[in-house]
């Protein structure tokens, strides 16, 4: 069934009661060419373009729990492509290409709003940073504009500009920056992969990873063993235990990243905004609700919640930065389980296992890569090469010491 | 979350600084294989559930505390001193 204004109104007219589920409830078959672990966000397109660009699709996206359950379920929604480092600006770039295209391309409102993001500074170094860093994104063929004071304050009127401990000197901003709606991503890329004949397997956990002479030939699931040649683990938090299944060892730390939600509100802050000072960005949903985050709490965690120092240090910087938002009421927070990498940059490559490949590493940002990701991955479950844009993201990196360190604080896990 | 430092008593989080897992305990040989460096360095375990990692208290006694802790609950299990442990540097 193809979406359209047209079909609402139809659908409208006639009760609702023409709407089809948006994909099958497959049972797994005992094998296929190819199966992606993971039916999140990074899984979901990678079979969407396994199946659009490489015609593979006799393939599986095994999922634990429902789809689109994990962090693709819950984050803060931002698209950019603000990266300075060759080999992270390329792959953003193109991330950011597919997004412009992507709901026509999968027949699906996933609310892309292109609303501008503005990154502040509030030092005469970190402006120097700021150029820097908008220079990259321009000559990589994006967008950035350089705010003085006043150019900020006709955007963002509404921030504390007579503070004097983190004064506002200007801002980058990247007008094709914004925000999409984090759920309609997932089913977006899942009903577009089950349209091409994907199996989507869900309440589906892989228990077990069948390797022979190196080989991988199969997975053991909780529904029953699934033979493949190929097999792609996609699972952000949790890839340091299936990596295991295979006897893989990666250099993933997995940490809890705080967001919050507060109540809905009249339309306030129009584009995504972070302040430079703390690790503090916001934005509005387009239900009304502001939501804005910080930085990690800083040590090893599954627990899906967080520790009350970075909600204290989160209102503080939201409040330092704009005050207004202290008369709002926080509905509800939430903890992430988020796949560090040492470099804290991403890994889409081939494992020592052939046949086995890993998209992992996505730190804090892994929602903005969606597309790409997957775009890559599949290319390089497809043909075994990787993708250009993705040719650094490479598992063995932090041996060689060909690291993408955007932050430039080092490469160690408790650093990013 | 609190940890409770061998010398200072139960203290708020805050007080310590998180360095990583205590692979950094068993430090290669300088002349080992490359391949002994990057799993010290960088390739973990990670483990969903019981952990030991290496914690500073950087506002406190200025210890290196090795902490048994749950990943997925948070709780603490137990918490040494690096120092004390056998053959720990002081």
């Amino acid at each position: 069934m193809r979406y359209s204004g047209f079909k609402v109104i139809t659908e409208g007219l006639f009760g609702n009661k023409g709407w089809k589920p948006a994909w099958r409830d497959p049972a797994p078959k005992a094998e296929y060419d190819a199966i992606i672990i993971g039916g999140g966000g990074h899984g979901l397109s990678t079979a969407y373009y396994l199946a659009k660009n490489h015609g593979m699709t006799n393939i599986a996206v095994l999922e634990k729990g429902y789809l689109g359950s994990g962090n693709i379920g819950r984050n803060t929604t931002i698209v950019r492509a603000n990266y300075f480092l060759p080999g992270n600006s390329e792959f953003y770039s193109h991330s950011l290409k597919l997004w412009e295209g992507l709901e026509p391309d999968l027949n699906y409102n996933v609310m892309h709003s292109q609303r501008g993001l503005i990154n502040l500074f509030h030092s005469d170094g970190q402006r120097d940073a700021f150029a820097r860093r908008g220079n990259a994104m321009i000559n990589q063929g994006d967008d950035a504009i350089l705010l003085d004071r006043e150019g900020v304050r006709e955007h963002l009127p509404y921030l504390d500009f007579e503070q004097t401990r983190f004064p506002i000197y200007g801002g980058l901003l990247h007008p094709r920056g914004g925000t999409a709606r984090h759920d309609a991503v997932a089913w977006g890329y899942a009903r577009a992969a089950d349209r091409r004949g994907v199996d989507l397997i869900q309440n589906c956990e892989v228990t077990g990873i069948d390797v022979q002479n190196g080989k991988v030939v199969g997975v053991q699931t909780t529904r029953g063993a699934i033979r493949a040649k190929k097999v792609g683990i996609v699972v952000a938090g949790r890839s340091s235990q299936v990596a295991a299944m295979a006897g893989l060892r990666l250099p993933i730390e997995s940490h809890i990243l705080q967001a919050f939600v507060t109540e809905g509100l009249k339309p306030v802050i129009d584009h995504v905004v972070s302040f430079g000072m703390g690790h503090f960005y916001i934005s509005q949903s387009d239900k009304g609700g502001l939501v804005f985050g910080g930085d990690l709490d800083f040590y090893a965690s599954y627990a899906s919640r967080g520790n009350l120092p970075m909600v204290e240090h989160v209102m503080e910087a939201g409040m330092t930065l704009m005050p207004m938002i202290g008369r709002a009421k926080v509905l509800r927070s939430w903890g992430g389980i988020m796949d560090m990498s040492p470099d804290g940059s991403p890994i889409i490559d081939k494992t020592p296992v052939d046949g086995l490949f890993i998209d992992c590493g996505w730190n804090y940002g892994g929602f903005k890569a969606v597309p790409a990701s997957g775009w890559c991955m599949a290319h390089l479950m497809a043909t075994g090469d990787s993708h250009p844009v993705a040719a650094r993201f490479r598992l063995n990196r932090f041996a060689t010491g060909h690291l993408l360190d955007e932050e430039g604080t080092g490469s160690q896990h408790n650093l990013h | 979350m609190r940890l409770t430092c061998p010398l200072c008593g139960p203290r708020d989080r805050r007080e310590f600084y998180y360095y990583g897992a205590e692979d950094y305990l068993d430090r290669p040989a300088p002349d080992a294989a490359p391949q002994a460096w990057d799993d010290y360095l960088h390739n973990r375990d990670n483990p969903a559930g019981v952990t030991r990692d290496l914690w500073y208290h950087d506002m406190g006694c200025s210890s290196w505390l090795a902490v048994t802790r749950n990943t997925v609950t948070h709780e603490i299990l137990a918490v040494e001193a690096v120092a004390d442990r056998k053959g720990g540097a002081a």
